[in-house]
């Protein structure tokens, strides 16, 4: 009976697994299959590079006025949504570090408020939210309004990169700032208290103590905002007036226009730098972990 | 011996609650002086103060001659041992021990002989590249004690760091502890709530109750002669009774009159009588100045620890002849054996063994162990 048990449990292991194990394989390993099928096939779905070469060949002509000249295409709309997604990982980190820094620092009472204030937002859908963005940042919109009252507007806002790049701060703001304020919350108070005794003043404190300790919080943070806001669209299409065309919005209006194979192909090449990316930022938080 | 800290009536209360009553304590240079008491008793709010991480409500913290109430921790000369290590897990072993150095800008090779020479204080050599948390907690302590040293404090404060070690370490640690104080010359301020601890390891021992400090001295002085019930309780094994002092060197406790040492009390002034249960001698019933019947019998290997009832007051005996239960036996008293204390709050909230049990006692030294 004895000798029988772990060979029981492993197939009782088995069992409860199995739901998780189709489920992943249904939702996300099949999706993913068709994704690179259509990225690889033709319209009868005959084998072919096209799609993926087109990513890289396709140009297009751009004019500023006076003179008219030849850019790649997507690569440019690539660039283009590497960039704000960039900026606006960057300003949610810079917001977000230290707001997650005195949240954790804060009573356990003010935590759960200010954690329920974070999360309240997400639990709006994100068209409306962006939607509502739109009127606060209209010409003759709340901001404006606000700014005019104060004597400091209008202020010409929509339709520029800064309003693409303040709606995905907005949108993708608390995916930053939840990963480093768990980590911060979890930090050991003595390590701080250690830190001073031997010498370290507040900057040193954070410098020396903080800021490594919560390295994976940030890491993290970096991956679920920088991810999310280069993929997305629709921000950019309301927010932008249209004119900032991202890489989402470029799967989007080919998807629209029934172009399924070469939809798949953005993806799947956009699938494949985000994962090149992610393996290097754990390689280096690993790294990090390990030497210092 | 030149004074180097001075605590100056302290006070200080959290959530309204006195942790510290008006606390005055002189620690001199190169002393090991130990803050002893239960959990709760202040100590380590006292060492705390020290180290900066308090401000003091009411008094002055003195160093060196400085008023330091409120320089703030990384500007005192003065280095705290963590109860629980607390090193940063993030930093090897060396990078742990070199922390304050790289803090101060010391050049690379200063530091490099300056860690390694700690290292081989407390017997990590080799151990420079390991990962702090991959070190055992005896191993883990000595990293701490290294890094709290490399910068060469004038103080350093230790809360209760061998708490965490098992028996066996704790009593080689302690060892270590009493070397390495004695090897660098630098003051130790000591916490801990075991009382051998105390005895065995310190030049000077506070007991602290209630955020009081009960009494100053010598480990000798604090075991033989204790001020009041709570020290006497407190250190060691005691029997505390009432007595009456009929003259100078005279005293009735127990129904009994018996010779003692102790003089300069009022006539027939109330007092607490102390006897430990090591000096009491056992002698035939009809021979004894005191006479009971045994109520148990515990060995304890060296002796056996035995309860003897004498009118209704349960006395704890040490001794290495054997008796039995429901024995009538008689006590023999030396008179240096008595020692006699003025009466205080503490009277009669200590000293009788008759709900004594070995395991309440060890019950109630676990939970101590839990922070305060």
């Amino acid at each position: 009976m004895k000798k029988n048990a772990p060979s029981q449990r492993s197939i009782l292991h088995k069992l409860v697994l199995a739901p998780y194990s189709i489920w992943a394989a249904l939702f996300i390993l099949v999706p993913l299959a068709f994704v690179a099928y259509y990225a690889f096939t033709d319209s009868d779905f005959n084998f072919t590079f096209e799609n993926i070469s087109r990513f890289f060949t396709a140009t297009s002509m751009i004019s500023d006025g006076e003179s008219t000249r030849e850019v790649y295409t997507y690569l440019l709309i690539f660039a283009r949504s590497l960039k704000l997604a960039v900026i606006s990982t960057f300003i949610c980190l810079l917001m977000g570090y230290p707001m997650a820094y005195i949240m954790s620092k804060a009573s356990s009472r003010t935590q759960k408020v200010l954690v329920t204030l974070i999360m309240i937002p997400m639990w709006m859908n994100f068209l409306i939210r962006t939607y509502a963005w739109m009127t606060i940042l209209q010409d003759t919109g709340i901001l404006n309004g606000l700014l005019g009252f104060i004597g400091l507007g209008p202020v010409h806002i929509i339709g520029t990169e800064s309003a693409v790049v303040i709606g995905m701060v907005y949108d993708y703001f608390p995916y930053m700032i939840l990963p480093i304020y768990s980590v911060m919350a979890k930090m050991d108070v003595k390590l701080i208290e250690a830190a001073r005794d031997l010498g370290c003043n507040g900057f040193g404190v954070l410098r020396r103590v903080i800021w490594p300790l919560s390295l994976p919080g940030v890491i993290s943070g970096i991956i679920m905002v920088l991810i999310p806001s280069i993929s997305t669209f629709y921000i950019s299409q309301k927010l932008g007036n249209g004119k900032f065309y991202l890489i989402g919005d470029a799967i989007e209006g080919q998807y629209v226009a029934n172009n399924l194979h070469f939809a798949a192909a953005i993806a799947f090449i956009l699938m494949v730098i985000l994962l090149v990316c992610m393996a290097f930022m754990q390689r280096y938080a690993n790294k990090k972990a390990v030497v210092a | 011996m030149k004074k180097i800290i001075e605590l100056k009536n302290i006070t200080k209360s959290f959530d309204g609650e006195v942790v510290l009553d008006n606390v005055s304590l002189d620690i001199y240079d190169n002393e090991f002086i130990t803050l002893l008491g239960p959990s709760g008793c202040g100590k380590t709010t006292t060492l705390r103060l020290i180290g900066g991480f308090e401000t003091p409500d009411e008094g002055d913290i003195i160093f060196m001659d400085e008023k330091i109430n409120d320089v703030p921790p990384y500007k005192r000369n003065v280095n705290t041992v963590f109860q629980r290590y607390a090193l940063f897990p993030h930093l090897n072993v060396f990078e742990n021990v070199a922390f304050p150095l790289r803090e101060k800008k010391v050049p690379k090779s200063e530091i490099d002989t300056k860690v390694r020479e700690m290292l081989a204080l407390v017997a990590l050599t080799g151990f420079e590249h390991r990962s702090v948390t991959s070190l055992s907690g005896g191993q883990q302590q000595r990293v701490a004690i290294a890094r709290a040293l490399v910068s060469q404090p004038k103080v350093l404060l230790l809360d209760e760091p061998l708490a965490a070690l098992d028996l066996k370490l704790r009593k080689d640690m302690q060892q270590e502890l009493k070397k390495i104080q004695k090897a660098t010359g630098i003051t130790f301020v000591f916490v801990t709530h075991d009382q051998e601890e105390a005895l065995s390891m310190s030049d000077t021992v506070v007991v602290m109750s209630e955020g009081r400090i009960q009494q100053i001295g010598t480990p000798i002085d604090i075991y033989n002669e204790p001020q009041n019930a709570f020290v006497a309780d407190f250190i060691g094994e005691s029997n505390i009774v009432d007595g009456i002092m009929l003259a100078d060197k005279k005293v009735a406790f127990s129904g009994h009159i018996f010779e003692c040492v102790d003089s300069g009390f009022g006539t027939k002034e109330p007092v607490d009588v102390v006897v430990r249960p090591e000096d009491v001698d056992i002698v035939a019933e009809e021979k004894g100045m005191l006479k009971g019947v045994v109520t148990s019998v515990t060995f304890l290997g060296v002796h056996y620890e035995i309860i003897v009832d004498i009118n209704g007051f349960k006395w704890m005996i040490q001794t290495t002849d054997f008796v039995d239960v429901d024995e009538h036996i008689g006590l023999y008293i030396e008179p240096d054996a008595i020692h006699i204390m003025k009466k205080s709050e503490y009277s009669g909230m200590f000293g009788d063994y008759s709900s004594f049990s070995n395991e309440l006692d060890e019950l109630s030294d676990a939970e101590s162990e839990i922070e305060e």
